[in-house]
């Protein structure tokens, strides 16, 4: 059993607000016995800063621009699975709540009109992603194989339905486990 | 026709009058008031709720349910596009375009001087003699881009309908094969003379020897469902005529309304003797609204020939009368139980069953309802004698069935044959060449390849309610299925969750696919939905909506794979065109401000 | 002659005029259901609760009961399907749960966790659906509007006012106010009525009261809904169940 070979897992954070990953930590003191299973490719637990070939994908957030699309590309790419975790990531969450509202009218509000900004301008630096006009969920930009909801997830969900999976079983959260608030 | 500043009240006392004030003719009202206004304005509706006594709310929901009828101004013109996929294989598309460019407007707007708006709308029934239009209800056959050239002066020049060429308006027969419905020898009131003679009972009997079965498709028996609503207790039966011809591709109904409305209603008159109903209830799609002046001209007559009215051929306290209702624009009221909301002026939604309308139908009571073609076979069936009748097509489908062929073919137009032709005959005679799909009995039938054109029509094989649209071998099958899918999630009433919601999702899916981003994953979602509309929907729209998919699927597979990208998947929505809004707010326009499609 | 039916192999007595689903609940058998509740008539629309008769999928909630009949709830199949249907309704509108103080309390979403609806799977419609804030004490927010009709039966059937109706069609059809001016503040809705109590959802709100139950003490926190159903169903003496 010892001698298996860890399976390489990348986590990331799209238009999300890293409480997916809060939640992850939750799993305590059981991390250690989940690093007997499995070590960390990309992660803001290793800072590394691009996602080399894995078995997981584990993407919290939903797509809200440009360099989100980057990113999750490179995590489907690279990753054998790819799991959507938490509400932003499923359903677009609390960022899709702007989606019925005009991205014009959104930047602009936010940028130009707003008292307070002299000399604001809506910033149009290279650098920065361009915002998409709606927020999508994962699944709706590439193909997601599993969806671990909740907003977030508790560490004991998060926790069943990964040892679930790596026992290569179909993961069922259950009652108390799964919910979507 | 009507202006913002003047009151809309006194106008509205004489349709409320003519309706009796009744609520349960709600949709007869606001089909007048839209007739009258153009659409049905605010103060309308306070004061029809007002006058009979019914939420504002009830009347917006009924309103809003009916395509052809308008809460908010559409304009003076409403120029409604027939969008069957027989009208594009015609041309409407670039005839709609041509309109737009006329008359300088986008489809689905009204021009700001409300003049007029320009849109689709489902098939009129004229697949014969297609393109066809609805202007402000009215049918016009025939488009061509002079036409179009002319109807945008003429409605430019704010000529009243009236005035238009009286060609234009002009629907043709096209009868090419005529059998004993279409010439029929008998005179009105053989059929009604032949059942006095005999007791109810044995009229039902007579029906049910005939072997005769329901002409709309579904082939219940005409005997047995008379038989049940004889039986069934109830204070008042009804006798309802379907003439909501609505399934695309279908129009023999048009051809017997227009030529043989006499033996209808003869029909209709035999099935009140029978039942012991005292009303009958004419239910007109509102496509066929040029129908309703010489329809009621037939129904006069027959009062006046003492068919109809009181003491029927002299018979005392055989008394029975027909009334027309309209519709408004909705197919699922082709289902008989949303029929029956819909004549009781409700939403067109079909009713939980049991119970079935031959116990509990219009207003809660015994109610036969059957379609045109079925009432016309049933008189026939009695004037030329039942064993004459049952001796004609096969065992299990006796008499003959009209067909409405369209599509790609020499000869367009109506075909009567005795049950049992074959496919392959029908479009021999029709002159249809190179044929690669017919699709049977319209979008929610069959559609069939070369290897199935010995098929038999009947109900034994393919059962039809008689459209039989011709695709050759230039046609894309999967458009046309396409056009069947935006049908029906156009069509959908809303009421279940899986037609409202999966019509609409597989509208989707198809136009991704169509767009040239659709993948295997794709595919598979189509399939996923064709499962859950045919198993969970509430009635026939939803379980057979998903029906031109997966028969195209079967036989032409290979038109759905070729416009599938190699990727196992594809965004859902266009990420590039995602990201326009921003690239115009923020004036950039480098490499990093696009999203290019993914290389896999 | 027994009234009895079989339901997953269970046998099930019924009352005549009783639907499979009364019957069923009254006996202690769930099958899942959305639209379906026990004081008012069988609406037939959400389809969750669709069951196979003798080989036929139907809505258990409107089919009557009768003798003999074989009736399959819990199945993959059927659960299958019924997972599908809670994913078109979740893509339908803009259910956002974490914003939304029925969340514990609400049925669509009770519905599915015991699904183990992971996704919405389907596309997100994402509707722009704006709430009625007029009324001083209730709020209504469209956004998670099922198109149940409950509240439409229960203000007509119990509380005689006719607030709500139903508008437009297909994927269009949404919820309308009975006020020309279309909002809640004018008409004569009050929080007393049963249209406010009968949502399953997160539409038809109190105002100035929000997320009062704490999590864990909410209606589905302490057992799923397929228990809690039973709970609330009217059942039959034990002696009475036939199995």
């Amino acid at each position: 059993m010892s001698e298996k070979k860890k399976l390489r897992v990348a986590t990331t954070s799209l238009a999300g607000c890293f409480g997916c990953h809060m939640s992850f930590l939750d799993i305590d003191e059981r991390l250690f016995p989940l690093l007997d299973l499995i070590e960390f490719d990309r992660s803001p637990l290793t800072d590394i800063k691009h996602c080399g070939p894995c078995d997981i994908g584990i993407v919290e957030g939903g797509i809200c621009n440009a360099e989100n699309v980057h990113v999750l590309r490179e995590f489907r790419k690279s990753c054998k699975i790819l799991i959507a975790v938490g509400a932003c990531a499923i359903n677009g969450g609390l960022p899709a709540q702007r989606n019925h509202l005009d991205l014009g009218s959104c930047l602009t509000e936010v940028y130009l009109t707003e008292p307070g900004l002299a000399h604001g301008g809506i910033p149009n630096d290279p650098e920065l992603p361009l915002p998409l006009d709606k927020v999508h969920p994962l699944h709706e930009v590439v193909k997601v194989d599993y969806f671990i909801p909740g907003c977030p997830p508790s560490g004991d969900a998060i926790w069943k339905f990964l040892t679930e999976l790596l026992a290569g079983k179909t993961p069922e959260l259950g009652h108390g486990l799964i919910k979507y608030d | 026709m009507f202006s913002c500043g003047t009151s809309v009240v006194p106008s509205l006392e004489p349709i409320l009058l003519k309706h009796g004030n009744d609520a349960g003719q709600l949709l007869q009202i606001l089909t007048d008031v839209q007739q009258a206004f153009g659409y049905i304005p605010p103060e309308a509706v306070n004061r029809i709720a007002a006058h009979l006594n019914i939420p504002l709310a009830r009347i917006r929901g009924v309103a809003s349910f009916y395509s052809f009828l308008k809460l908010e101004p559409h304009g003076e013109y409403r120029l409604l596009f027939s969008d069957n996929i027989t009208d594009r294989m015609l041309g409407n598309q670039s005839l709609l375009d041509e309109m737009c460019r006329q008359l300088w407007l986008q489809p689905g707007k009204v021009s700001e001087d409300g003049l007029v708006s320009i849109g689709l709308t489902s098939c009129t029934g004229m697949c014969d003699q297609g393109p066809a239009m609805l202007v402000n209800g009215r049918v016009i056959t025939r488009l061509t881009p002079q036409r179009v050239r002319e109807i945008g002066d003429l409605v430019r020049r704010r000529i009243p309908l009236e005035d238009w060429p009286a060609e234009y308006f002009v629907v043709e027969d096209n009868i090419h094969r005529a059998g004993p419905l279409l010439s029929n020898p008998f005179t009105p009131g053989d059929a009604l003379r032949a059942a006095l003679g005999m007791g109810e009972a044995e009229i039902v009997d007579a029906i049910k020897r005939s072997g005769l079965r329901g002409r709309g498709g579904a082939g219940f028996s005409t005997g047995l469902k008379w038989a049940a609503c004889q039986q069934a207790p109830g204070s008042e039966k009804y006798v309802v005529c379907n003439a909501d011809e609505g399934e695309p591709g279908t129009f023999k109904d048009r051809v017997l309304l227009t030529r043989q409305a006499n033996w209808m209603f003869e029909g209709m008159t035999v099935c009140a003797l029978a039942i012991g109903a005292g009303r009958g209830y004419l239910y007109l799609r509102g496509e066929y609204r040029y129908l309703l002046e010489p329809l009621q001209d037939v129904l006069q007559q027959r009062r006046e020939a003492g068919l109809l009215g009181r003491d029927i051929l002299g018979h005392a306290g055989f008394d029975f009368d027909i009334e027309i209702h309209l519709g408004a624009g909705a197919y699922v009221c082709g289902e008989e139980s949303a029929l029956i909301e819909s004549l009781e002026g409700k939403r067109g939604i079909p009713r939980n069953r049991p119970p079935f309308p031959v116990t509990h139908g219009y207003r809660q009571q015994p109610t036969a309802v059957n379609n045109v073609e079925t009432f016309c076979s049933a008189a026939l069936a009695l004037a030329m004698g039942v064993d004459n009748f049952r001796a004609m097509g096969t065992e299990k489908s006796s008499g003959s069935k009209l067909i409405s062929v369209s599509g790609d073919c020499a000869r367009p137009g109506i075909y009567e044959y005795p049950f049992g032709v074959s496919v392959q005959e029908v479009l021999d005679d029709c002159g249809a060449v190179n044929t690669l799909a017919v699709q049977i009995s319209g979008p929610s039938g069959i559609c069939i390849g070369p290897n199935e054109f010995n098929r038999k029509l009947g109900f034994e094989d393919l059962p039809t309610a008689g459209a039989f649209m011709v695709f050759d071998d230039s046609r894309d099958m999967f458009e046309v299925a396409r056009n069947f899918v935006h049908f029906f999630a156009h069509e959908s009433c809303g009421f279940c969750t899986p037609c409202r919601v999966g019509t609409s999702m597989l509208k989707q899916t198809m136009d991704k696919i169509a767009e040239g981003h659709g993948t295997r994953h794709d595919l598979a979602e189509v399939e996923n939905l064709d499962l859950v509309l045919q198993t969970t929907s509430h009635c026939g729209l939803g379980r057979t909506a998903c029906n031109p998919v997966l028969h195209t699927l079967k036989h032409f597979r290979p038109a759905y794979e070729s416009k599938l990208k190699s990727l196992d998947f594809e965004p859902a929505f266009d990420l590039d065109g995602a990201l326009a809004r921003a690239r115009r707010m923020t004036g950039r326009d480098d490499a990093g401000a696009h999203l290019k499609a993914e290389d896999v | 002659m027994s009234h009895t039916f079989q339901l997953d192999g269970a046998n099930i007595g019924f009352e005549p005029g009783q639907t499979v689903m009364q019957a069923a609940l009254a006996a202690g058998h769930y099958i899942p259901h959305l639209c379906y509740h026990p004081e008012f008539k069988p609406h037939g629309s959400c389809k969750l609760c669709t069951v196979k008769v003798n080989g036929r999928t139907l809505a258990s909630c409107t089919m009557p009961a009768e003798a003999g009949l074989e009736v399959e709830s819990n199945t993959d199949e059927l659960n299958a399907l019924r997972r599908t249907l809670v994913q078109m309704l979740f893509a339908e509108g803009n259910h956002f749960c974490p914003s939304c103080e029925k969340s514990g309390n609400c049925v669509l979403q009770a519905l599915g966790y015991d699904l183990e609806v992971h996704s919405t799977g389907f596309r997100h419609q994402y509707p722009d659906r704006p709430v009625d804030a007029s009324h001083p004490e209730v709020l209504l927010d469209f956004n998670r509007c099922i198109l149940c009709e409950l509240c439409v039966h229960a203000s007509a059937e119990v509380d005689g006012k006719h607030v709500f109706a139903l508008a437009g069609r297909g994927i269009e059809k949404h919820l309308i106010v009975n006020a020309e001016s279309g909002q809640l503040a004018d008409t004569h809705f009050s929080v007393n009525d049963k249209a406010m109590a009968v949502c399953p959802v997160g539409v038809i709100l109190r105002k100035e009261v929000g997320f009062s139950q704490p999590i864990g003490m909410r209606r589905y926190d302490a057992r799923p809904i397929s228990a809690q159903a039973l709970e609330d169903a009217p059942r039959v003496p034990a002696g009475d169940s036939h199995e």
